[in-house]
């Protein structure tokens, strides 16, 4: 679903203050597969989901997103296929619109946004059961602004925009860092909940290594922009939390 | 008597600027000073063409479509080359003023023995009451489309754009066609201003748009004042507030003249009161 193949980048390339923040990696990530990404700070982690979705190009090497050349395509065009998460609550959604708006603009994310009026009393139902799933009690209150709503609240509810329009790859860049444990804990379990339900190939980049242990299907650790471990399968589920621990010690 | 309906049938016409003021600098979050370039462009063309006897169904699309360029141009500059929104205008607007004085050919162009769109539509007896029904009309019309389009998934797009770039380029948009779209869409309602402000007054004049940017940025802040204040979020009332700040600023303006203040005081007055209503609300802030 998500191919690297040799990708390379350096910020300030030609200047004293030159970094190499990814450095010739390869990479396939299968369709329904769930990548945990860990790695400690600066080693690349957020470089490399940005080049995925197109919000920076790699200086070498190409990408490819469910069969599509996409390496030079802009991160609006990848929108089709892909949805992001942001590490920020405030990223991830427009914080003057009502909660119904940001949906809408969320539901027609792989279409055009044409000179008719979307939020209509079906969608409204629609976008109400599917916030009723969260157990928030948002589903009441629509036509609320985005930005008088929680952190935690904010990033569950950029979680099911996520799925309103079809979606193959979700990117989650350290979605909990910003909240609260528990709201955090209800964030984990609504992605990993909503990953499974919809099939989502998905990456998310954490610090949590309780949440990297506990989630996922294959875990990637990162160092100085290079993949320095890479477990999958039954191996994966074979690894202890303390292994994980140890690998940063 | 006569002055405050002057003053009215002012602010009617000048709703245009405070609308696309309302756009570029609410919506799209862009401070954009093409305005005094657009606005004399608008002028200048309505009165070429209607003193070439063109009718209103060339008229007004060609004025609309001449401030659209314009502000498409200072959207190319800011969002391709990159260049800060502010340093954008000045260039277009400076641009402009040649560009407006090449085709005017001289500085002033009056509209003596040419229909205006008011001569065209006798709907009332009374001049005066016959133009402000034809600019209420035109003021209605272009807020209804305007609300309509703030409320169209297009329009969610642009509102999305001035207030989170981050989320609705993730959400498909290219941020830099819709900043695009939205000034040449606040110019061209600017040059819609221009419009019927050169009929209302007979002529087009290559000063006519020095420092009118400030009456769009006063109107807007006059109903943003209000919008805070009562915590207003319907889209229909904010365009209305806008509209209706329009029409104060120009009663205080009129209220100013009325005093006995020197005319040549104008621009200095109307600068001091637009400070005054920004800074109101944060002095009576800082107390508390
Ligand atoms: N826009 C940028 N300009 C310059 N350097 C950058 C930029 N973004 C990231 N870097 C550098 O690239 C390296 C990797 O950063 P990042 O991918 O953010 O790491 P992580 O997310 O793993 O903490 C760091 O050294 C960082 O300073
Ligand atoms: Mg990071």
């Amino acid at each position: 679903m998500i191919a690297l193949n040799t990708v390379h980048k350096v910020f300030n390339k030609g200047k004293a203050s030159a970094v190499t923040a990814i450095n010739n990696i390869s990479l396939n990530i299968a369709p329904g597969e769930f990548v945990v990404v860990v790695g400690s700070n600066g080693s690349g982690k957020t470089t490399l989901l940005n080049l995925v979705a197109g919000s920076i190009f790699t200086d070498a090497g190409s990408i490819h997103i469910d069969g599509n050349d996409v390496t030079r395509m802009a991160d609006h065009q990848r929108s089709k296929w892909v949805a992001r998460v942001f590490q920020n609550p405030l990223s991830g959604t427009a914080p003057d619109l009502s909660i119904i708006d940001n949906f809408r603009l969320a539901a027609i994310r792989t279409q055009r946004k044409g000179l008719s009026i979307g939020v209509t009393g079906n969608f409204r139902e629609k976008v109400r059961q599917h916030i009723a799933i969260l157990g928030m009690s948002l589903e009441n209150k629509l036509e609320q602004p985005m930005g008088t709503l929680s952190g935690g609240q904010r990033q569950a509810l950029t979680l099911v925009m996520s799925v309103m329009d079809s979606c193959k790859v979700l990117l989650l860049d350290e979605p909990t860092a910003a909240l609260d444990p528990r709201s955090a804990d209800t964030v984990m379990r609504t992605a990993d909940k909503l990953i499974h339900d919809f099939k989502l190939t998905s990456v998310l980049i954490t610090h949590n290594l309780k949440d990297a242990y506990q989630y996922g299907s294959r875990i990637i650790q990162m160092n100085e922009g290079a993949i320095l471990r890479d477990i999958s399968g039954d191996d994966k589920g074979r690894l202890s939390q303390n292994e994980i621990f140890n690998w940063f010690s | 008597m006569d002055f405050y309906l002057t003053a009215l049938l002012q602010g009617l016409c000048f709703s245009g600027i405070a609308l696309g003021i309302y756009i570029s600098m609410k919506i799209f979050n862009i401070p954009d000073i093409t305005t005094d370039g657009s606005y004399t462009l608008g002028g200048v063309v309505t009165a070429i063409l209607l003193t070439h006897q063109q009718p209103v169904y060339i008229v007004l699309p060609a004025v609309i479509l001449a401030g659209a360029l314009a502000g498409a141009i200072t959207g190319l500059i800011h969002t391709r080359l990159k260049v800060n929104p502010l340093l954008a205008g000045i260039l277009v607007m400076t641009a402009l003023y040649s560009v407006n004085l090449t085709l005017m050919g001289r500085s002033n162009i009056p509209l003596v023995g040419s229909k205006t769109l008011f001569d065209k539509l006798p709907l009332l007896a009374d001049p005066n009451q016959n133009t402000g029904i034809i600019l209420s009309m035109v003021v209605l019309l272009i807020t209804l489309l305007i609300g309509y389009l703030l409320k169209t998934d297009f329009g969610l797009a642009m509102r999305a754009t001035g207030n989170s770039e981050t989320m609705i380029r993730a959400l498909g948009v290219n941020t830099n066609s819709m900043k695009i779209a939205g000034l040449a869409l606040a110019n061209g309602l600017i040059a819609l201003s221009s419009y019927l402000m050169t009929q209302f007054q007979g002529f087009a004049d290559i000063n006519m748009g020095i420092g009118i940017v400030i009456t769009g940025l006063g109107s807007v802040i006059i109903a943003e004042t209000i919008i805070n204040w009562l915590r207003i979020t319907s889209a229909w009332l904010s365009l209305a507030l806008v509209i209706a700040g329009a029409i104060a600023f120009q009663m205080v303006l009129a209220v100013t003249l009325s005093i006995g203040v020197d005319a040549n005081l104008l621009k200095l007055v109307t600068a001091v009161f637009v400070l005054l209503i920004v800074s109101l609300p944060r002095l009576s802030f800082n107390k508390n």
